[in-house]
Formats: C-alpha cells, structure tokens, sequence
C-alpha cells in the first residue's frame, strides 16, 4: 500500500491527516482509491478530462510524474507520493 | 653542533619541493590550492588571484579548510619563499601532503615579474571584528566577506520572511539591501515580523526596517521602495540587484516577478509558507527551471488560501527566511549546493523535511525562450487569476 503526503491545503479534505495510505499499481489508480475515500480530493486532484490538473504537481518519492509515465507511472508498497499545490503565502 | 637560522632553512629549503612563479601563473585557474602564508599587513598590501590566505602560525589548524584531500596539489607562498618552504615542509612532512610546494622567490618576484596581483578590500578595525567568525571560516573568509559587501539584495515584502531574512543579511554585511513594501506595522504582524517593534506600529514597514538595520549593522545601505511590483516598474527595481528574495503573499506577483527575473537573468530565492509548513526553492534562470516550471498555472481559489488571511505559526517564517538567507549567502559568496532544481519542503509540526526533484521545462511558457524575447505585456500574465482571487473573497 503506497503513502500519500497531503498538502496543508487538502487535509481538510482528507480528515486533517497529513498522509494516507491507499492501494493501487499506478500513480492514477492509488490517487483514484484517495479520491474513492475521500471523494472532496477528486476535482482538485482531477480535471474533467481525467488528467492530473496542471495546477497540481505529484511526485513519486522524489520525482514528478509528469517526467515519468504520468498517471500511468507504477508504483510500488513501499513508494510516497507527494501531492504538491503551489503555495504563495508570505504571512504579509 | 647545532645549525644557524639561516642554515636550518636552506637545509629545508634543499628538502622541498620548490616551483617557479612562472608556472604558478600558469596553474592560477587550474584548481591547485594557492595559499599565501605571510602576515596579514602583508596580504593587505596584494596577493596572488585566487590565493587564500592562512598566515604561516595557523598554517597547520587551518589547511583542512582549504585542502581536505592529502592528494591535493598545495602551493605556498611567503615574501621571499622561506616560510613558505618552512610550511611546505611542515605539510609534507607532518600532515602526510603528496605534492607541497612552495612558490621560489615569493610574492617580491612575483610583482618584479609583473604577473597579476589582487588587492583585497581594506576593512576597518571595527569590521575586522565585526566579521571575524566568518573570516575564520575558508568558505567565506576575507573574499567572501568583500563579496558580501559589495552584493545588492532585494528582498520583496518586510513581513513574515523578509524580517528575519533582512536582519541576518544585514548582520552578515551584505552591503546594500533593498526593500520593497507598501504596507504599515500593523500589531498583529508582530508575531513574526521581528524586524518591527511595537513602537513603530503604524510606520511604513520600509521605514521600519531601515531603523532595525542601520541600529544593528551601519555597513549597511538601505534602498526602500514603497510600491506594489507591477508589470510597468519590476524591471526598473530589480534590474541592479544580485540576487531577489520571494516572500511575497500572492500568487500574480510571484509570476511577475519569475519573468522579470528570468528575462534580467537574477537568481530569485523563494520561499512560501502556510500554517506549519513551508516550501524553499532557489530560481537560477537558464541553469536550473523557474517558477512556471515548477507551477505552471497558479492553483484555483479554493487550492490558494493565499487569496485571503490565515493562520500562520509566528517562527515558520523564521525558519524559512532563514533558510532564504543561507541559500543567498551561497549564492553571493559561491559556495556550496544551493538549492537549484530542488525544492524543500519543511513541516514543522512533524519535524520532518521532504526533498523533490524539480526540472526544467523544455515546454515552458517562459524560460525555454530566449530572455530578450520575454515582453512587458505578457510578464506576470496567466488566466482569471484576479478574477478567482475576487471570487475567494
């Protein structure tokens, strides 16, 4: 079962917690099982096309997936994926 | 019997490896490790280019710094090339150094050649003190610290991040800080802002900041600008600066600033944050990817709680305007990994950090250009962004 990071802003999402766990071979099939569970994730994960939106990058362990196979990248049990929004707060 | 002074060195002198400076000049840009053993009124008066300086009392506790490998090639020099030999002997003998040499006829021929030699900064007693703990640092050093005099920062915003930044920049001797804020102190920033104090509560924060740095560092030069960035006025504010540090709150000032960095080729060192967590990342135009690499499209309002106010734990700017301030010092001083390509990311509640990957986008909007062909009409530019905002409220 691969871990999920979630970012500040999804954990409300997510129950406050800061990673889930969620099972799944490829990158979409463990973000679609989070999405499953936790179904407030699924538009700010997904565009109606079904691809990742181009405001959210995800990282497998280190990488972005985007310079893998995307959604189609494998994962493995003991792989992390980061969810990355941008964030812009400088607390003016 | 026992031997003269004089004979003792020319006995050395027999047993070490001696070059000529006619060759050393040719080494100047090869990575040998030049050292200049003499005093430092000596040094004051000129050395060779590149060449540190360890007088010959600290040689054997201070050679580590400069020369950590024993393999490496290690070139003294004195006036003459006495205590030079006296060292490299010293090197050879005692600290195990395969290839410790000394320079023949010192930095008295060196000059009668006419080769190239450096003048360093002059520093003032009191800055002999002030800076001490870096001088005693070979990463930083003398040339380091003249770096650092002679760098131009500009840090975007006074507030969470800009605050602690500006206060260690200025206590490091970075001799001309910009400021770019057009707000006030307002009570409830004093959590975090401690560049302000409680009695300056209502004073631009420009103004503010100024005050702090000039009581805490007068090598200091404070450029204030109390203006918000726009496409019309960034490249004429941040066009002679060195380095720019991002703490700004929002996300259209973010892109704007990216696209004038990336077209004037200015490394920006940026940092944002929210509730216990932030995020580093150094933008190097052309040698590693920028901002709208990383972020193509800014998120929409309910992913960007930037748009509106929210809690922020008072010393997570702390952390993260300091960690900005190391990745400058880097960045003028030249040495160390910073950042470039990588982004950091720091929760504080955990104690944990997270280390990603970021590459240059061959597709990017920006950065894949060439800079000149980067206009003013599409700086800053990105779809609705504004118009989200508005709708979070």
């Amino acid at each position: 079962m691969a871990t999920i990071r979630i970012p500040p802003v999804l954990r409300p999402s997510v129950g406050g917690e800061r990673e889930v766990n969620a099972y799944g071979s490829t990158v979409g099939q463990v973000l679609g099982a989070l999405a499953d569970a936790h179904p407030e994730t699924r538009t700010q994960l997904f565009g109606q096309d079904g691809q990742l939106n181009r405001y959210v990058n995800v990282y497998l362990n280190d990488e972005d997936v985007r310079v893998l196979q995307g959604l189609q990248t494998e994962v493995k049990d003991a792989d992390t994926l980061v969810i990355l929004p941008a964030m812009a707060g400088g607390a003016p | 019997m026992s031997l003269s002074g004089a004979e003792y060195v020319k006995q050395i002198r027999s047993q070490v490896d001696e070059v000529d400076p006619a060759e050393v000049r040719e080494l100047l840009d090869e990575g040998v490790v030049i050292v200049d053993v003499r005093e430092q009124e000596e040094w004051d008066q000129g050395h060779l280019p590149g060449a540190v300086h360890i007088p010959r009392s600290y040689l054997e506790s201070r050679i580590d710094g400069v020369a950590p490998d024993r393999d490496q090639r290690v070139i003294l020099y004195c006036a003459s090339g006495q205590r030079s030999a006296l060292g490299a002997h010293t090197l050879s003998r005692e600290l195990g150094f395969d290839r410790a040499e000394s320079m023949n006829g010192g930095f008295t021929l060196w000059k009668d050649r006419g080769y190239p030699f450096d003048l360093p900064r002059k520093f003032t007693p009191e800055q002999r003190q002030r800076y001490s703990r870096h001088f005693l640092l070979p990463e930083v050093g003398q040339e380091g610290q003249q770096k650092l005099l002679d760098a131009k920062v500009l840090l975007l915003g006074a507030g969470g991040l800009g605050s602690p930044t500006a206060l260690y920049l200025a206590a490091a001797g970075v001799g001309t800080l910009g400021i770019v804020d057009d707000d006030v102190v307002d009570v409830s920033n004093l959590q975090r802002q401690i560049i302000h104090t409680t009695d300056r509560v209502g004073m631009p924060k420009g103004e503010s900041a100024k005050m702090s740095i000039a009581a805490l560092n007068p090598d200091v030069e404070v450029r204030k600008y109390a203006l918000r960035l726009d496409a019309s006025n960034i490249v004429e504010v941040i066009k002679d600066y060195d380095v720019v540090v991002d703490g700004v709150d929002n996300f259209p000032t973010r892109y704007l600033l990216n696209d004038a960095s990336v077209r004037l080729r200015i490394p920006v060192v940026s940092a944002a944050i929210l509730g216990f967590e932030g995020q580093l990342s150094v933008f190097a135009p052309y040698d590693g990817p920028c901002y709208r690499c990383l972020f193509r499209q800014p998120p929409p309002a309910e992913l960007a709680p930037s748009c509106g106010a929210n809690g922020v734990l008072g010393v997570l700017p702390g952390t993260m305007g300091l960690l900005q301030a190391t990745e400058v010092i880097k960045l003028v001083i030249g040495h160390g990994e910073p950042l470039i390509g990588r982004l950091l990311i720091y929760d504080a509640l955990a104690a944990t950090t997270t280390e990603l990957r970021v590459r240059r986008d061959p597709d990017c909007p920006i950065c894949s250009r060439p800079p000149e062909t980067i206009s003013d009409e599409e700086m800053g530019v990105f779809p609705d962004y504004e118009a989200f905002c508005a709708a979070a409220g």
